[in-house]
């Protein structure tokens, strides 16, 4: 085995791990997606975020057009105060947008969905969502669900 | 041993591996330009010398002088130093075994020499041809015979031109033609380069008949030291055994153990 | 009993002296880097029988670790309805656990004993014992190259080996199951995130790269200077290394992917 053919050899092998190094990131993971910086924040407060993590996908229309950036909690008003990075493209949002936390699917992952009100004027970097839903916690459904059904029953119970 | 001039000054050296005494406070010296064997029964540590002289292991006690400086006080760096200036040949060669016998020859001045790769290979041809091998000089190690490997090593021992060799048993297993050429190539390269050689063996007739001087070691001690004739000639009782190839004597046939009818009779009782 | 304790302790001591011993020439082969950069050669040499001898153990392996979690993924999913997560589940796998953890361990079976083999030899034949005597350190001159050679290496490796195993998944996946092609590669692009699992993978991947290449370099160096000898330091390189990688795996993953 030459110095020579040694040294080609080498330098494919190299190159062959580069690539594969390059394949994972640009095929498999979400770097085509993730565009750090271009992009203006707004807040929104929160009662319940349950489940909602930074990076989670902010979207309207389901369309994500940006990111969860920081979550924070406010100690006065004992509240989550959620820092949302939106694409600077999309800089019509009105003003009176409000913001709910949705689940992907059954048992998926949160992300941020964003409504349009009616208001003239834009979102602008810094301004505050006002209208806020919170996520929705199963516990809380099946409790509010069993909780109608005993009130269902015992109406029923009380007019027969 | 008076001298005038000991290239190689070792006084009352100690060494022990665990518990057991190698060396008991020997002295020797390697005189400059001459041929010393150090010769002895197996196992009592003449390759151990070598390391010592060369450094790689320290003594308990005890000096070893090469051309004026202490050897086993030197750090790391002055020990690679003196090293350059040290040629060794390996029992069985200690080859590099993944590269050809030009590049083994080459290797030292590689490392050591900034030198053109054109005056490189005059060098290793030279060297080479000292031994007789300049036809071989494509050959990997695994293709030589043990014989040709050693002479490769020896080459390479005198790549750089040292001021001393040392031969770790350069006759043992030889067949008769290989043993001549090594005595031969020992002889010559001692007296054409002005080496200092030293020996380390166990074969009586090779060794006695290119030395120019013999020390005789047994039980971590000198036990007789001289010429070639002033020892066949000796009333030592160790010098007789060794020279005279005899079995038994101060160096005991039987290894060390009970009396042996008590020794049966123990295994009876069992 | 007292004899039991004995061996107890003597093994004990003995255990701590290999560790001080491994850690003391592990500093003697980071301090041999520097001037290996002006000889890179000699890490070119050893790039090529670490690495490069590898691939196609490494392209094998890969490529059917990542179908067999296409084949096995595709039937546990399909009992929730969620096959099209498959992706997922395969590019997950393999790039945050699989990729890193199988590569070393095949490295350290066949690379690691290689280096083990080599050197102990080395040793028994006292080539690096005639290197002393040249005035050469053969810590420098041997083990260095190979050291960094197995750093570099490791990580290209695991990262073929993961890369493989997508496409082996997809190949499964999307063309003998059935899964949707586009499902399966969007919803793996947005689930798989840049620093969190290739980062951490590649990471993990070095940390083992070094362990596995200093273990066999180690008990090459180490090993008793006789055939028998030799070839005890080759097992255990590669149970030492196995046993190290999964260990490190834990505390690893523990640390990078654990909640915050």
């Amino acid at each position: 085995m030459t110095t020579r053919l040694t040294e080609i050899w080498v330098g494919v092998f190299v190159a062959a791990g580069m690539a594969a190094l390059f394949m994972l990131a640009m095929k498999v993971s979400n770097l085509s997606t993730y565009n750090e910086g271009d992009g203006y924040l707004v807040t929104a407060r929160f009662e319940d975020i349950s489940g909602l993590k930074e990076r989670s996908p902010v979207t309207m229309a389901g369309v994500r057009i940006g990111r969860v950036k920081s979550i924070d909690f406010d100690n006065d008003a004992l509240q989550a105060v959620v820092t949302m990075r939106i694409d600077t493209r999309h800089n019509t949002l009105p003003k009176d947008t409000s913001a709910s936390i949705y689940t992907a699917g059954l048992l998926g992952e949160k992300y941020v969905g964003l409504e349009p009100g009616g208001d003239d004027k834009s979102l602008k970097q810094g301004d505050v969502v006002k209208l806020t839903q919170d996520s929705l916690v199963l516990e809380k459904l099946i409790g509010q669900f069993v909780t109608k059904l005993l009130e269902n029953d015992n109406d029923k119970e009380g007019t027969k | 041993m008076s001298d005038t001039q000991s290239l190689v000054k070792i006084r009352d050296l100690h060494f022990a591996r665990g518990s057991r005494k190698i060396f008991d406070g020997i002295d020797l010296d390697i005189q400059t330009g001459k041929i010393t064997a150090i010769m002895g029964p197996s196992g009592t540590g003449k390759t151990t010398l070598l390391r010592l002289i060369g450094g790689q292991l320290k003594p308990n006690r005890g000096s070893i002088e090469i051309d004026g400086q202490h050897v086993e006080t030197m750090n790391r760096s002055e020990l690679f130093q003196m090293r350059k200036r040290m040629g060794m040949l390996f029992q069985n060669g200690a080859l590099l075994t993944d590269i050809s016998v030009f590049d083994n020859i080459a290797f030292p001045i590689r490392e050591h020499t900034e030198l053109p790769e054109q005056l490189i290979r005059t060098l290793v041809l030279m060297k080479l041809e000292a031994v007789g091998l300049r036809g071989a000089r494509d050959l990997m190690p695994s293709e030589l015979s043990g014989g040709m490997a050693r002479r490769v090593a020896l080459a390479r021992a005198i790549a750089l031109d040292p001021m001393m060799l040392m031969y770790d048993e350069p006759f043992t297993g030889q067949d008769p033609i290989s043993m001549g050429v090594i005595v031969r190539l020992i002889h010559s390269l001692n007296d054409a380069l002005g080496l200092s050689s030293i020996i380390v063996s166990h074969d009586i007739q090779e060794t006695a008949a290119i030395a120019d001087y013999i020390y005789l070691l047994s039980g971590g001690k000198v036990v007789a030291h001289g010429s070639a004739d002033e020892l066949s000639q000796s009333d030592s009782a160790w010098a007789k055994q060794f020279m005279n190839g005899e079995p038994d004597g101060p160096v005991p046939f039987h290894y060390p153990a009970d009396d042996l009818q008590s020794d049966l009779l123990q295994k009876g009782m069992d | 009993m007292l004899d039991g304790l004995q061996l107890l302790g003597q093994n004990a001591i003995g255990f701590f002296q290999r560790l001080g011993r491994g850690h003391i020439l592990f500093i003697a082969i980071l301090a041999g880097i520097p001037e290996l950069l002006a000889r890179f050669r000699l890490v070119i040499q050893q790039v090529y029988s670490v690495g490069v001898l590898s691939l196609v153990i490494i392209l094998v392996s890969g490529l059917f670790v990542g179908m067999v979690l296409g084949l096995q993924g595709y039937n546990t999913l399909v009992d929730f309805g969620a096959e099209e997560s498959l992706g997922i589940m395969v590019a997950l796998s393999l790039v945050r656990e699989l990729g890193p953890v199988v590569t070393a361990l095949l490295f350290a079976g066949r690379a690691g004993s290689a280096l083990t083999a080599e050197i102990g030899l080395m040793k028994a034949t006292d080539q690096l014992s005639a290197m002393e005597m040249m005035a050469v350190d053969p810590i420098r001159r041997v083990l260095t190259p190979r050291f960094l050679a197995g750093f570099i290496s490791m990580p290209l490796l695991a990262a073929i080996f993961s890369a493989v195993g997508v496409l082996g998944g997809a190949l499964v996946g999307v063309g003998l199951l059935g899964v949707d092609e586009g499902a399966f590669w969007s919803q793996m692009q947005d689930r798989v995130d840049l620093h969190e699992d290739i980062y951490n993978g590649v990471i993990k991947s070095l940390v083992f790269g070094v362990v596995v290449t200093w273990i066999a370099v180690f008990e090459g160096y180490d090993c008793v200077p006789t055939s028998e000898g030799v070839s005890r330091a080759t097992t255990r390189t590669v149970v030492h290394s196995a046993l190290a990688v999964l260990g490190l795996d834990f505390i690893l993953t523990a640390l990078m992917f654990g909640e915050d």
